[in-house]
């Protein structure tokens, strides 16, 4: 397994698990308050703030583990990078767009945040999907 | 959405008469990695034009001897 592949495997691991912690902190406090009404802000900060320090830490434990003749890049790796990014960055978009139709028609915050963690979220989790998939399945 | 490319090759067969070379030693003379040779063997990665001659190099014949693509353009 290349070190790309691995990467892939911590990228969508991460994604997946903050989120889930996310929702699992905000949901559970939106049984003593409408959901709306949840202080969610700390919860989504620590969250990406916490999925992004998890990335780069274990991109460098990967790294020292990993053998030194699998760390090269090369051709096919860029390939399934492109790929996988091309499918991430629609949901940039559609999280951009979600945000500006929601705030058009005025929604409260926590729902205007909320989707553009969501597609962020989205990104992630797919573009890397699609790059274990590429790098497992071939294309 | 994924979909194994239907180019065949004899990669594996040419190795072999070169000698045994490995799918590592391949690898680096063309500077790939060998995850890479192991796709293109199992054609799972269809390789650029740039590295399919640099293979067909290596193995020292031509590019359609060691490329296949059955059936023609559909």
């Amino acid at each position: 397994m290349t070190l790309g592949e691995r990467r892939s495997w911590t990228l969508l691991v991460v994604a997946v698990a903050a989120y889930g912690v996310y929702l699992v902190l905000v949901v559970g406090r939106s049984a003593s308050v409408p959901l709306v009404e949840v202080d969610y802000v700390p919860a989504l900060l620590w969250s990406i703030g916490a999925a992004i320090v998890a990335g780069i830490l274990i991109g460098i434990a990967l790294g020292l583990v990993t053998p030194k003749r699998d760390w090269k890049k090369d051709v096919r790796d860029r390939d399934i990078a492109a790929a996988g990014d091309r499918v991430g960055q629609a949901f940039l978009v559609l999280g951009g767009v979600a945000a500006l139709l929601l705030a058009v028609v005025e929604a409260p915050y926590f729902y205007i945040a909320n989707a553009v963690y969501l597609c962020f979220v989205l990104s992630s989790v797919l573009g890397s999907v699609t790059r274990v998939v590429l790098y497992r399945r071939g294309f | 959405m994924v979909k194994a490319t239907r180019v065949t090759n004899d990669i594996r067969a040419l190795r072999a008469a070169r000698g045994e070379m490995t799918q590592a030693e391949l690898a680096e003379r063309i500077g790939v990695t060998r995850q890479t040779v192991i796709a293109i063997e199992q054609s799972k990665y269809s390789p650029s034009l740039e590295v399919a001659f640099q293979i067909a190099h290596e193995l020292g014949v031509p590019l359609d001897r060691v490329f296949q693509y059955p059936g023609g353009a559909s």
